[in-house]
């Protein structure tokens, strides 16, 4: 038995056959020929299969995976009809009389090499590309076929990375994990591995390819990160019983799907979930939510390089709101800081980001974002059950001006006369101290609080969240962050208010039942956690 | 022959992707087109070439272009960068 460590992409677990891909021995070997024309018609066919190979995967890839993955056999297309690549090529067959598979071959490492010579790392990184088409072109003169190689059943891949040919053409039905040297969470293997659901380890070194051959049998722990080559009885006793402890506990909670959330004693409390993007819904419907708890808003603004349109934020958020339909989805409004931001914001550094210039704060100063983000809510508020929720309050007059605003965009839309519905609950995060201490007063000013639990913890333990080494003190459910919680649910109910709470803790099965004890009215965890919770709820008296 | 500058507004410069846009564009016409970059230069209808050149944002490039529709050629490549780049 051996033992490799790697990045868990997934928490799954799986035993299976060691299958290596290796790379392809892309130098093809050097063949001399009296008809370089006979060479050049082999050229042409080949090139034509392979366009034909990508324009299938193309498709194959928006379809299974998205668009944004599928562009990149695109640019392979317009690699291969490359005209400085193919003269290299020609040039080669017909100068020096050779077979194609060698002239593809070396013109592959020149245009790798140029591409390495560029000093940048981007383009740098486009030499697989270049190494992707041309393995292509290869087996495609070879008549060798990435799709012919026969995966045994319950396959664990192992290779240093994965091209997006390997990861796609391969036989899925015969995969059960992925084991690569490198890559990282955003890599062709971690992507696939959790569309398909597999456990899949990265960044496991290349040492580990050395301990493994065809057929070996390996436990792939997306748990703890190992991989158990040749496991001893005991740990394959022990990935047995996990694995099926998980398919008994799928099915049980499967059975939950429809269900209530109810106590024994009759008490309603909803499980909703908790979202970043519109492509978190499937998991949302799939798990049976009851709503939308928390619907983060800063994915329209991330990794862009200008202001997300109201256009554009209002057909994702009506792309929600439609999904769910009568179920509520609570917006969060803008939660933009200097921990998380875009450069087109412009914002200063801070010492103490979390302390900083963010969410509320960062509205108010900056009403222009603001009431961009309100009408685009406001405006697609008619396709479903939507309300919308403040982060980051610490006073009364943060909730007033954002109120205000909420109305200046609501009179916007009436002077248009574009429709929006009147009757959008408005609420805060309750994730400062401040705000959970004097809940009495802000209570009368809202529809609901929602409980940040997270951010409530950082700020009352007054431990940075981001600093791992503070782990042993930032303790989850810390009896002063309970206590916050309690107060804020009772000025809620005194004041005819609801409350939940969404954050890590919401999903605590330990401390729900005090949760309900103290009357919370919702509760929000991330989508893959809501049957466990509807489950325990129902066993709570 | 025609010639115009123009600085890369987009954040991750001439990927890939807007690569390909380009070449895609320049072989609408019969026109050849050279992107300059510093000391270096790519013909705009080879993608490998183009992405050579790794331009970034704020990169200042240099388009010429000649042949027999070369006024429409830098009349719509011009526009078409500003949509893309």
């Amino acid at each position: 038995m051996k033992i490799h460590s790697g990045k868990s992409v997934n928490p799954m677990i799986a035993i299976g056959q060691v299958f290596v891909l290796e790379e392809k021995d892309a130098a093809a070997k050097k063949i001399k020929t009296e008809s370089p024309e006979k060479e050049l018609e082999r050229l042409e066919s080949a090139k034509m299969q392979a366009a034909q190979q990508l324009d299938v995967l193309y498709k194959k890839t928006a379809e299974d995976v998205g668009d944004e993955e599928a562009q990149i056999f695109e640019i392979h297309a317009m690699m291969l009809e490359d005209d400085d690549y193919n003269d290299t090529i020609t040039e080669i067959i017909t100068k020096e009389k050779v077979n194609a598979e060698y002239a593809v071959a070396v013109a592959c490492e020149q245009f790798r090499d140029m591409l390495i010579a560029t000093g940048d790392s981007y383009m740098q990184s486009r030499e697989a590309d270049i190494r992707d088409i041309s393995d292509r072109l290869i087996n495609c003169l070879t008549g060798r076929n990435l799709s012919d190689i026969v995966l045994p059943e319950n396959s664990v891949i192992c290779a240093p990375d994965l091209t997006p040919t390997q990861t796609m053409e391969l036989d899925k039905s015969k995969i059960c994990g992925f084991v690569t040297a490198y890559g990282s969470e955003n890599s062709h293997a971690a992507i696939l591995a959790r569309t398909m659901n597999v456990p899949s380890l990265i960044g496991v070194g290349e040492e580990f390819l050395c301990d493994i051959e065809n057929g070996n049998t390996v436990i792939v722990d997306g748990f703890s990160g190992r991989l158990i080559i040749s496991p001893d009885e005991e740990e394959t006793k022990k990935a047995r019983q996990l694995i099926e402890e998980k398919e008994k506990e799928t099915v049980r909670l499967r059975e939950l799907i429809g269900k209530e959330d109810v106590t024994k004693s009759g008490k309603k409390i909803s499980v909703f979930a908790n979202i970043g993007t519109p492509q978190d819904l499937p998991k949302v419907l799939e798990n049976d939510a009851s709503g939308i708890g928390l619907f983060r808003s800063e994915f329209l603004y991330l990794g862009k390089d200008s202001f997300p349109t109201e256009e554009e934020q209002f057909l994702a958020y009506k792309q929600v709101f439609e999904t769910m339909g009568n179920k509520k989805v609570i917006v969060r409004t803008l939660d933009i800081g200097a921990d998380k931001k875009a450069d087109y914001f412009n914002l200063d550094t801070e010492e103490n980001p979390a302390l900083g210039m963010r969410a509320i704060r960062l509205c108010l100063t900056r009403p222009e974002i603001f009431v961009t983000q309100l009408r685009a809510i406001y405006r697609a508020s008619v396709y479903g059950n939507a309300a919308i929720m403040f982060p980051m309050i610490t006073s009364l007059f943060e909730i007033k001006n954002a109120l205000q605003y909420c109305d200046e965009a609501k009179r916007q839309l009436k002077e248009e006369g574009t429709p929006y519905n009147e009757n959008v609950e408005c609420g805060i995060m309750v994730e400062t101290p401040a705000a959970a201490i004097i809940s009495d007063v802000l209570a009368p000013e809202v529809d609901f609080f929602s409980i940040g639990t997270n951010d409530l913890t950082q700020y009352t333990l007054a431990c940075d969240r981001q600093n791992p080494k503070l782990d042993e003190f930032s303790v989850s459910g810390h009896e002063a962050v309970l206590r916050l919680i309690e107060t804020t649910i009772k000025n809620a109910h005194s004041h005819g208010k609801w409350a939940g709470i969404c954050g890590e803790l919401a999903g605590d099965l330990n401390i729900v039942e005090r949760f309900v004890k103290m009357g919370v009215d919702e509760l929000s965890v991330s989508p893959s956690r809501v049957l466990k919770l509807r489950q325990k709820i129902r066993q709570i008296q | 022959m025609k010639q115009f500058e123009y600085v890369i507004q987009d954040e991750l410069g001439v990927h890939a992707r807007p690569a390909g846009l380009l070449v895609r564009k320049a072989k609408e016409f019969e026109s050849e087109t050279v992107i300059t970059k510093g000391d270096k230069s790519a013909n705009a209808k080879k993608l490998i070439a183009l992405m050579g050149l790794a331009i970034k944002q704020g990169d200042r490039i240099t388009v010429k272009i000649s042949g027999e529709d070369e006024d429409k050629a830098a009349a719509e490549m011009e526009q078409y960068l500003l949509e893309i780049l």
